[in-house]
């Protein structure tokens, strides 16, 4: 595959998916190289996750909204170069519902408008080349009580503060496992919430394997280093207690969360018998990682890698012609990753040099970073095995724990099953129990469904990448733009 | 009775497996990855009479359709409330034509169904609209078919394995078969990735795959894979009644024409969603997305129901369906290799046809005379020998 031979007259034409730190900096770089470049985001506002904030001109962001942002100033230097640039169009509240691979290449499908509305607009693109950078989401483990109101994703909670300036609750404990839980706990307590505790649930010898191992290694990621321990000071500053080896293994409430169980666990993040204490709440913020968004990759055929990431090569191109990806699709290493990834796969989607200055210094700014993403991989990872059958997590779980939240399918009904039906097929066992098949999806419970069966989970594919109103799919299609 | 391998672990393979099994047979049930996932996962689990003009595919479909009542509680009373629900419900089928030339040709094929002996009931706009209230009110002419049920697929699938299971059958995953085994002219068994099983009698049940499958036991045989699409919306109020598609459903089942076919099958699940189908595709194994083809079945079904456009379709997953020229089942022997046997070729109602198709291929096997005369059903009939399926698996 090479990226120059397509035989479209006129300059290359690159789309953008997702106008976070990787999607902004391909947009800037592929403009740069003398594309023509759409940007779609789905949200109202460039940023992505990372700079999430208030819809409006964001040079008006207060001192306290300010405080609560981690590199803004790169931000914002990078969305006015996307926005003033000439080849540039940026489209917000553009959702990317569905992606086709055609013979000649790669067709995208997109409504914008606001996400329930009757009349948004159906746009169609069939670029030379797609960049996509969907990003992540939080990825939660099951607990009992985890459906209540009141228990959050850290981003959710990060969201909500970032955007609206509000506080899940007063009295907020964060748990789960990564560096994230630190801007979040921060965050919540820049807004004014009281944070009783970061919970991180790796112990203290993963966490020292997977940060201080060969620390020359991190030559080139002071960036990444500094932020962290600016957090730690901000923790210090609010006297917030950082315990390892930690989980909220329940929550308990009537109609909200009151009570969190927090236990102390093993390697395999089973539960120690007898270090379990309860402490009052009024929310729990709990992530223990991030998934990829990985729709729209699938559909378009890319080779995915057994960590379930997008695989790309040195240059961020996938395994499908005319399609690169960057950010936390192809792995979670962070706001520096991101933006050398977009930058590599702008430029070499639009057809730059490969081996200019440029490329070469964003090769080894990605490497770096991802030097990063191997210790954070190794000090946080979920376990996949523990003693026994599978990881010791899943000992959190009681028969009658909602894992599917859409489809209130319980681990119980889940193992019997399985039992029942001799099968451990996520296909049969998703059809024959309903967990999976709600509204999101599985998006928030597969990964726990695969681990209760013990089962090596299937790539997913969802060819509808967002919902999308009868009237308005009636009305799709025909001749690309 | 001696031993028998059935090769493929889909509805129909399940139900050949127990069905052999209940009549003394020893089997051994294989399917290359996990039981019931493949064609039997991607349907709508239809059970339909409506569809099928008089002949013997009717007949087939008429004999299906009497033995899910009893099969449905037998399999329950079994396996226990532990077991998924098999959803069996005699819904009733509601055909409907939305255009003033769709009308006639509708409800003459009515008139020769019910010259057959079913119950066909030819509904006015007003009667129609008493029975589905949110159809639209432009529909020309319909006609209503109790007798149409559906069938959560996968569940019943599964039942018939565990009930199959509880029978002796012995049920392997992950197993592929590479080749036969034979001797003094006919099979004596398979040999598979996980070593050879013997047996006198080898079943091909492998929907879609039996044409290679068949091949590789040399006797191919022409089957071909046609691409159905389906849409899910999100859970909402239970509005639509009956199983309810247009009234060009049946004139796309019986066109070879490879081009894309759409027509409207709207009918709500036990779960709240609403299924949509479908569409008819040659495309061979092709998983390729094709967002026209979704469009299509869209505005087919927004004719039957305008009120959906609100509706909000949270997935769409594909099948590939058993597809052979004449669209008639193969059920029976392989004359060219004695002791091989095909069930197959059964497209989109396979769920519907499986349990008779057991019923027969036991019987067959077992050397009794069939409930339903089969010889229509034959491997050897003109147009079936020779040519082969694709070799492809899904990626």
């Amino acid at each position: 595959m090479t990226p120059h031979s397509i035989g479209r007259p006129g300059r290359r034409h690159v789309v953008v998916v997702g106008a976070g730190p990787a999607g902004l900096s391909a947009a800037r770089a592929a403009a740069e190289a003398g594309a023509r470049v759409t940007v779609l985001d789905a949200s109202h506002a460039t940023g992505g996750q990372y700079w999430r904030h208030a819809a409006g001109p964001h040079e008006q962001l207060t001192d306290e909204e300010l405080r609560l942002q981690h590199g803004w100033d790169t931000y914002c230097v990078l969305d006015a170069a996307v926005r003033s640039h000439p080849a540039v169009e940026l489209v917000t509240r553009a959702q990317v519902w569905a992606a086709e691979r055609h013979d000649d290449g790669p067709r995208l499908h997109v409504l914008v408008g606001e996400p329930d509305d009757a009349g948004r607009v159906p746009l169609t693109f069939s670029p030379d080349a797609v960049v996509l950078a969907t990003g992540a989401h939080d990825r939660t483990l099951p607990f009992p009580g985890w459906e209540l109101p009141g228990v959050t994703t850290a981003g959710a909670a990060q969201a909500l503060a970032k955007a609206d300036g509000v506080a899940v609750g007063s009295r907020v404990l964060v748990a789960g496992a990564g560096p994230f839980l630190l801007p979040v706990a921060a965050t919540l307590a820049a807004v004014g919430a009281t944070v009783l505790g970061v919970h991180e649930a790796s112990r203290a010898g993963a966490l020292a394997r997977g940060w201080l191992d060969r620390p020359w290694r991190l030559a080139g990621t002071s960036g990444k280093l500094l932020e962290l321990a600016g957090y730690a000071a901000g923790h210090v500053r609010h006297r917030i207690p950082y315990r390892v080896g930690e989980a909220v293994v329940a929550a308990h409430g009537h109609g909200r969360v009151e009570a969190v169980t927090i236990s102390r666990l093993d390697p395999t993040w089973a539960p120690i018998a007898g270090t379990e204490r309860v402490v009052e709440v009024d929310a729990v913020c709990v992530s223990h990682g991030f998934t990829p968004r990985l729709e729209l990759a699938v559909a378009l055929g890319t080779a995915i890698t057994t960590e379930r990431f997008v695989d790309v090569d040195v240059r961020q191109r996938t395994s499908s012609p005319h399609v690169w990806a960057a950010g936390e699709t192809t792995g979670i290493a962070g706001v520096d990753a991101a933006l050398a990834e977009g930058w590599l796969a702008g430029h070499d989607a639009a057809g730059g040099a490969p081996d200019e200055r440029r490329a070469r210094t964003a090769v080894r700014r990605r490497a770096a970073t991802h030097e990063v993403a191997r210790r954070m991989a190794a000090a946080h990872g979920i376990p996949v095995q523990g003693a026994g059958s599978g990881p010791g997590w899943l000992r959190w779980l009681t028969d009658d724990t909602v894992v599917c939240r859409c489809e209130e399918v319980t681990a119980g009904r889940l193992r019997d099953t399985a039992a029942v039906t001799c099968s451990t097929d996520p296909v049969s066992v998703k059809l024959t129990s309903r967990a999976g098949l709600g509204i999101c999806q599985g998006r928030m419970c597969s990964a726990a469904v695969t681990a209760i069966l013990g089962a090596p989970g299937a790539l997913e594919s969802r060819p509808v990448a967002a919902p999308v109103r009868l009237g308005d799919l009636a009305r799709a299609a025909g001749p690309s733009a | 009775m001696s031993d028998v391998v059935v090769i493929g672990a889909g509805i129909i393979g399940a139900a050949c497996a127990r069905a052999l099994a209940v009549s003394g047979a020893r089997v051994t049930l294989l399917d290359r990855g996990s039981p019931a996932t493949a064609t039997s996962a991607h349907g709508e689990g239809n059970i339909l009479v409506s569809d099928k003009g008089p002949g013997p595919e009717l007949d087939l479909a008429r004999y299906a359709a009497s033995l899910w009542p009893g099969l449905s509680e037998e399999l329950a009373d079994e396996l226990g409330p532990a077991f998924p629900a098999l959803e069996y419900e005699r819904k009733g089928g509601l055909v409907a034509a939305t255009t003033l030339t769709g009308a006639e040709p509708l409800l003459a094929f009515a008139r020769t169904q019910r010259a057959a002996g079913l119950d066909a009931r030819p509904v006015g706009a007003d009667a129609a609209l008493v029975l589905e209230p949110d159809l639209s009110p432009d529909v020309t002419a319909a006609v209503h078919y109790p007798e149409d049920a559906q069938v959560q697929p996968v569940a019943a699938a599964e039942a018939l394995l565990a009930s199959a299971r509880r029978r002796g059958v012995d049920v392997r995953g992950g197993t592929e078969v590479v080749g036969a085994v034979t001797s003094g002219g006919r099979i004596r068994g398979v040999r598979t990735t996980t070593g050879t099983v013997e047996a006198d009698t080898v079943v091909v049940a492998a929907g879609p795959w039996s044409g290679a499958v068949g091949q590789r036991l040399g006797a191919p045989l022409s089957v071909l894979p046609r691409r159905g699409m389906v849409l899910v919306t999100t859970r909402m109020p239970h509005r639509i009644r009956h199983k309810v598609y247009d009234g060009d459903y049946f004139g796309a089942t019986q066109s070879a024409d490879a081009a894309l076919q759409t027509s409207a099958v709207v009918e709500s699940t036990a779960a709240g969603t609403v299924l949509i189908g479908s569409s008819r595709e040659q495309v061979g194994f092709d998983v390729r997305l094709r967002v026209d083809v979704l469009a299509a079945i869209a505005r087919r079904a927004l004719r039957l129901f305008p009120t959906l456009t609100d509706a909000s379709i949270m997935r769409s997953y594909l099948g590939f369906r058993p597809y052979v020229p004449d669209h008639l089942p193969v059920i029976g022997a392989d004359d060219r290799l004695a002791g091989l046997w095909f069930a197959t070729g059964h497209e989109g109602a396979g769920i519907g046809l499986a349990p008779a198709t057991g019923e027969i291929v036991a019987a067959l096997v077992g050397g009794r005379v069939p409930a339903l005369d089969a010889h229509p059903f034959r491997p050897g009939r003109p147009g079936l020998l020779g040519a082969s399926g694709e070799d492809h698996r899904e990626p």
